[in-house]
């Protein structure tokens, strides 16, 4: 069966967990290069040992190939802004695990396939992964005025591109518990815990509702959407039932939705407490999985 | 030695105490009484720092601006500091706070987590603040690894880092041995903020001093988070016994203590169960409202809630854990 060819500009843990995680999908997508920009990088020496072709010229060893459709882009928000209109010209879709932004917001369980015809998608940020679609679960039968989540995640697991500026991070969530999630207004609160063991990642969502709201069709929605992320994220779960509570906030004492999850990784490279990092790679292989099926149908293949 | 500064937290670390209620007048009230009382650096924001009133760490009643802007308004020779924890608060509100007028930004995270702080303290520099880094819940770290911390934040542009007991968890030798090592460390001034969960916080600041400490924090009456911090007035008499110099009016402090904070007071601020566990568990002060809520409506005793909480390593900014040991502890007792 045709595949669609793909790449990952990014030999760090991001780029190496993605790459054992597209190695054991089975579908429309073929790894056909790993891109780094340092030989000595322990994921371009893992992708050589599993005799994978790569490149330490980064983009510009991938742009030497031409038949590669799919990238993903796993290295800096900084670095992406030049890679996405080197990527555009050359007619390549790319998958930003960046907080760069170039192109909208995507979240497999919510809106990819909305995006399926654009040449550039974000996967906004872990938290963002994990939450926005509880925010928009919520959003869809009781309208939500604020949402406020908090990210709780290891401290190991925390890479120096999120410490260096962590402002990036926190702010791309709320923006984006708001444009995709569908809340009036919302914040986004990262703590990083350095308890050893690691903890998992575990997020909080509080939905503050306009108005009283049916209750059970709020929990069955909740619960409906977890369904779908799980089909990319198995890890993916509530720790417990919705809670529903009357909060005091600067609207006056309004429901209150509150959502404890937390996310297992698969352990494909990271840890399995590292669900943070796990979400996104799971979730960008969802999403270029779509891509690919949907490149190979307007050529006519049947998939 | 150079003279010793103390920061008076009461509008920042007592606003936890009063559900973070402060209104503008209030506000500018204490700050003119710290001011007449030579206090050289007043702390005003929400309990969690500039941007803090959010559901997990409570709403504020009025807007947090406005308490700073009074501050500033009333601060004549004394500066106004206000916390930042990266995550809670974000670079505009660093901008935000500097162009009201505040002087020193103390910039908050766990203490093995400096290395998120750099774009904060650039900005705070760049606004043209002075930068105390806030090494919190100093008890669970030994002094290498904190000093470890601290450097990192001195590299960044501190001009002071504090040993934070956030939990009112350390005993004198604890504080010495770390304060010690960062003076030794470091060549910037280092600060101590104690709360008073095991009846240590006026001894551990002393301790402090002796290990060098440069900067101390106290809060009038000792209105602070969970068991409260040591009261300011108590530590300038002690200081005063000592014969070490601050410039700061006796008087005037247990004046204001007397007859403006205490009416205030929503409980009253003794080691109780909870404040003793808190401290015994090494659990977070700010966490104690929170948790005597849940506690009261899931019928569950607060201190087991608090030792859950301290067996899991839960940090600053984790008031969602509250929640969720609540109603686990709750289910137990339903098994049971």
């Amino acid at each position: 069966m045709e595949k669609i060819k793909v790449a990952i500009l990014g030999s760090g843990n991001i780029g190496t967990d993605l790459m054992y995680k597209l190695l054991k999908t089975e579908g429309s997508m073929e790894l056909a290069l790993m891109a780094g920009i340092d030989p000595e990088s322990e994921g371009l020496k893992r992708a050589n040992e599993l005799q994978i072709p790569i490149t330490a010229e980064g983009i510009h060893g991938i742009l030497e190939h031409d038949d590669i459709k799919i990238v993903f882009d796993a290295t800096s928000a900084k670095a992406h802004i030049t890679h996405a209109l080197l990527l555009k010209e050359a007619g390549i879709v790319a998958i930003d695990l960046t907080p760069a932004a170039v192109g909208p917001y995507v979240v497999p369980a919510i809106n990819l396939k909305d995006h399926l015809e654009l040449d550039n998608v974000n996967m906004i940020s872990c938290s963002g992964q994990a939450t926005t679609p509880l925010v928009y679960a919520v959003n869809r039968v009781a309208p939500v005025k604020y949402s406020e989540i908090i990210a709780t995640i290891s401290s190991v697991s925390v890479g120096p591109g999120t410490r260096q500026n962590l402002d990036e991070f926190t702010l791309t969530t709320a923006n984006a518990c708001q444009e995709i999630g569908g809340a009036k207004s919302a914040r986004a609160i990262p703590v990083i815990n350095s308890a050893e063991p690691p903890i998992m990642m575990n997020n909080t969502v509080y939905a503050v509702l306009e108005e009283n709201a049916d209750e059970k069709a709020v929990i069955e929605s909740i619960e409906q959407i977890v369904q779908e992320v799980q089909k990319y994220v198995p890890g993916y779960r509530l720790k417990r039932a919705p809670y529903i509570d009357i909060r005091h906030t600067p609207w006056g004492d309004l429901p209150t939705v509150i959502i404890l999850n937390e996310v297992e990784g698969a352990g494909d490279f990271f840890p399995t407490y590292a669900g943070n990092l796990d979400i996104m790679t799971a979730a960008a292989v969802q999403v270029g999985e779509q891509f690919a099926a949907h490149i190979l149908k307007k050529k006519g293949v049947i998939v | 030695m150079s003279k010793l500064l103390v920061t008076d937290t009461t509008l920042r670390d007592g606003s936890h105490a009063v559900s973070h209620s402060f209104s503008p007048e209030f506000v500018g009230e204490i700050v003119s009484k710290l001011v007449a009382a030579n206090v050289p650096i007043i702390e005003v924001s929400h309990g969690a720092g500039l941007s803090g009133s959010t559901i997990q760490q409570g709403f504020s009643t009025h807007d947090e601006w406005k308490l700073i802007e009074s501050a500033v308004a009333n601060k004549k020779d004394s500066k106004i500091a206000s916390l930042f924890v990266p995550g809670i608060g974000t670079r505009p509100e660093i901008i935000t706070a500097a162009n009201i007028g505040i002087d020193v930004l103390r910039i908050a995270v766990h203490c093995t987590e400096a290395d998120v702080t750099q774009q904060y303290f650039e900005q705070a520099k760049k606004s043209g603040l002075e930068t105390v880094g806030f090494l919190m819940m100093s008890h669970t770290q030994p002094a290498s690894v904190l000093a470890e911390q601290a450097k990192l934040m001195e590299s960044y542009g501190a001009d002071c880092v504090y040993i934070v007991d956030s939990a009112g968890a350390l005993v004198p030798e604890g504080v010495r041995e770390r304060v010690a090592k960062l003076k030794e460390s470091l060549s910037i001034n280092v600060g101590f903020h104690a709360h008073n969960n095991l009846g240590l916080a006026i001894g551990n600041t002393i301790a402090a001093l002796e290990a060098g400490a440069n900067q101390v924090d106290g809060t009038l009456r000792g209105l602070g988070a969970g068991a409260g911090n040591a009261p300011t007035e108590v530590l300038v008499a002690v200081l005063n016994k000592m014969k070490i110099e601050t410039g700061i009016n006796l008087t005037i402090l247990m004046d204001t203590a007397e007859e403006i904070i205490a009416p205030v007071f929503q409980y009253p601020l003794v080691i109780d169960r909870d404040n003793l566990a808190a401290g015994y568990a090494g659990v977070y002060n700010s966490f104690l409202l929170h948790v005597r809520e849940a506690a009261a409506k899931f019928n569950i005793n607060p201190v087991s809630i608090i030792e859950e909480l301290g067996r899991r390593h839960a940090v600053a900014g984790q008031e969602d854990w509250i929640l969720d040991v609540a109603i686990e502890l709750a289910q137990k007792q339903l098994v049971r």
